[in-house]
């Protein structure tokens, strides 16, 4: 067996090799550590880029680990879905590294690196793997290191969220395994591919307990997507999570999107007979109202991290709009969005950090200050930032948003209309909301009682805190210079997703390695 | 009759139920005690994915042809140490939570606790 047959397996080796190797050396060598953070995140990209270009032909690259055959043993899967999630989050955490390292974050507290490096791990082999339950072990492996990343810095509002943040994800986690007990009770097997072609011979007296059973586990995806009604967690939790972690959650509740387009059409698609298509009638009703509450939330907002926060629901709620129509445009139109969204939502996160560190004690609050050095660049980048999250031209927003729009157009029962009205009512309401809240902190400003900002935080708003909330608008501008390229993959890989037969077959016939 | 079956399930719902009662209380120390009730009835519901078998071997055995399915016990296993992990960890949590806000409730009201159900102050201070 050679190293090229192991590269599926490289972007969950490597982070949780970082992981212990950084915590050891953290305390004395914080040099060496952060090497060690910045090599591991490098050779994550590296090695997504390599399934990248090993999967971009259509291949679907299967690992069984320990060499035990698929149906029985655990099985890693990489596909263009897999790869380009991989990539992205590769990218993602080298931006968010950045930030954190740069603006001094990762100091607050002893173990950030270790945390991000498992946090990583957890990502990866949840876009990797092909078996539920193992999906349900990375979910608790990148949930746990979140936690410990959500109360990095402390502080009692980080704490109070905190509580409610696991507290919520412990019931999601509860209620995953039950879904997962009565899929195995139902059909025998928890491999996907395998779930998915014994669906189809359920018993007609058990199709009730499938159904449930489908439901369940697209609710706690849901749950993790935070789409409405369960998205009430999320702009708590990531308004006060430090900003370089808060724009590394842009991804996770990506995903739970990508759990939903990765087991709705394998386990419950065409082939699943009476349970077919079980949980797709509920999906679009919870994706309009979230992306109406996602933008609502962003005109309402107080504070431009909470902005921020309310742009990643209704992102996704937007994101969910292309998925529910559940064919090739409309997944890859929503694969488009997703890299899009995910990029956008950090990038706000970060230029709201940004703009709280100049503005000293008004920190980033949606409400006019005193002028502060610096307020021209940071305003810029805000500008962009909103324009990307809100889905104006020229940037890949507004590309994602008319691959959208012409995607869902042949949906039935009027459900077009209804996207084509809430997407374009949304980005009005966003675009507002942006607007409103960018005047008041970068345009206007008032002559404040309160005392000029400190030294201190005059001193933390150094120009070094630009470099990643510019990156991150960078690669939004390479995002929407290569729509081309990108949204073709998008598509080819959307077409891969819908087929699952051809998965099926690769992944249950590759016993003999 | 009484089946295993039934009685297994019932037990199953008695602490779902119990489970998501204290879950949705307003006090951290509860929530915890809810969590845990219901992660014990998910395990037990894991357990019993396997259907319910007496008396039989799980691993290989040269004497016997009938065997139990080991698959839900190994799941239950890996089920039973992240939830006990993760209890540890939100008690861990509930506990700076309240030393550092100075309120055990979900929502960060701070409700100080004697109006809530009639603690002595001195009681409440000690903590």
């Amino acid at each position: 067996m050679t190293l090229a047959e192991h590269l599926p397996i490289l972007p969950v080796v490597i982070p949780a090799l970082a992981a212990p190797i950084a915590l050891l050396v953290m305390r004395r060598r914080r040099a060496l550590a952060l090497g060690i953070a910045f090599a591991a995140c490098l050779a994550q990209l590296a090695a997504a880029l390599a399934v990248m270009a090993r999967v971009s032909d259509g291949t679907i690259l299967a690992y069984a680990l320990g060499n035990w055959p698929a149906p029985f043993g655990i099985v890693l899967v990489a596909d263009r879905l897999a790869a380009l999630m991989l990539v992205l989050t590769a990218v993602l955490a080298l931006v968010t590294l950045s930030h954190a390292v740069l603006t001094r974050a990762d100091r607050k507290g002893w173990h950030f690196h270790p945390l991000f490096q498992f946090q990583l791990m957890g990502l990866n082999g949840a876009f990797l793997t092909g078996d539920l339950f193992n999906l349900f072990v990375f979910f608790e492996v990148l949930l746990i290191a979140s936690y410990g990343l959500m109360l990095h810095g402390q502080g009692p509002a980080r704490l109070k969220a905190g509580v409610q943040y696991v507290v919520v994800n412990l019931v999601g986690s509860s209620l995953f395994l039950i879904a997962l007990g009565m899929l195995y009770a139902l059909t025998g097997t928890l491999n996907m591919a395998d779930m998915g072609l014994r669906v189809a011979v359920v018993p007609a007296e058990d199709q009730g307990l499938l159904r449930i059973a489908g439901l369940l586990l697209v609710s706690v995806f849901a749950l993790k997507a935070a789409v409405a009604p369960l998205h009430l967690w999320l702009p708590r939790t990531y308004a006060v999570a430090t900003p370089a972690v808060a724009a590394l959650f842009a991804i996770m509740t990506k995903v739970g999107v990508y759990s939903i387009i990765r087991v709705v059409p394998q386990v419950f698609g065409e082939s699943a007979g009476a349970a077919a298509w079980v949980p797709a009638p509920w999906l679009l009703p919870a994706a309009l109202v979230s992306a109406a509450i996602g933008f609502i939330g962003v005109f309402a907002a107080r504070s431009l991290s909470e902005q921020a926060a309310y742009a990643v629901i209704g992102s996704t709620g937007t994101l969910l709009i292309a998925v529910a129509g559940w064919s090739a445009e409309s997944l890859g139109a929503a694969l488009y969005y997703l890299v899009h969204s995910t990029l956008a939502g950090a990038a706000l996160f970060l230029v709201a950090d940004v703009a709280a560190r100049r503005r000293g004690a008004y920190a980033d609050n949606a409400a006019p200050g005193p002028a502060f050095a610096g307020r021209g660049v940071a305003a810029m980048l805000f500008m962009v930032a909103a324009i990307a999250a809100a889905g104006l031209p020229p940037l890949s927003g507004f590309i994602g948003k008319l691959l959208i729009l012409q995607a869902v157009a042949p949906m039935p029962d009027w459900g077009w209309a209804w996207a084509w009205g809430v997407i374009l009512g949304t980005t009005l309401i966003g675009v507002i909301g942006f607007a409103r809240a960018g005047s008041a902190v970068f345009w206007q400003s008032v002559e404040s009682e309160a005392p000029a900002p400190t030294a201190t935080a005059r001193a933390s708003g150094t120009p070094r805190d630009l470099v990643a909330p510019a990156l991150a608008l960078a690669l939004l501008a390479a995002l929407s210079a290569g729509a081309g390229p990108a949204s073709g993959y998008a598509m080819a890989a959307a077409a891969q997703v819908l087929d699952p037969a051809a998965s099926a077959a690769v992944v249950l016939t590759e016993n003999a390695r | 009759m009484i089946t295993y079956e039934f009685l297994v399930a019932s037990a199953i719902g008695v602490l779902v139920a119990g489970g998501i009662f204290l879950a949705l209380r307003a006090r951290t120390f509860q929530v915890v005690l809810g969590l845990t009730l219901f992660s014990y009835a998910v395990n037990l519901f894991l357990f019993a994915s396997g259907r319910l078998v007496t008396g039989r071997p799980a691993i290989w055995d040269k004497a016997v042809t009938d065997y139990t399915d080991p698959l839900p016990q190994a799941l239950v296993l890996t089920a039973i140490v992240i939830t006990f992990g993760m209890t540890a960890f939100v008690v861990i949590l509930a506990l700076r939570s309240f030393l550092e806000t100075g309120s055990d409730h979900v929502d960060g009201a701070s409700v100080p606790c004697d109006a809530q159900d009639g603690l002595a102050d001195g009681e409440e201070t000690r903590l």
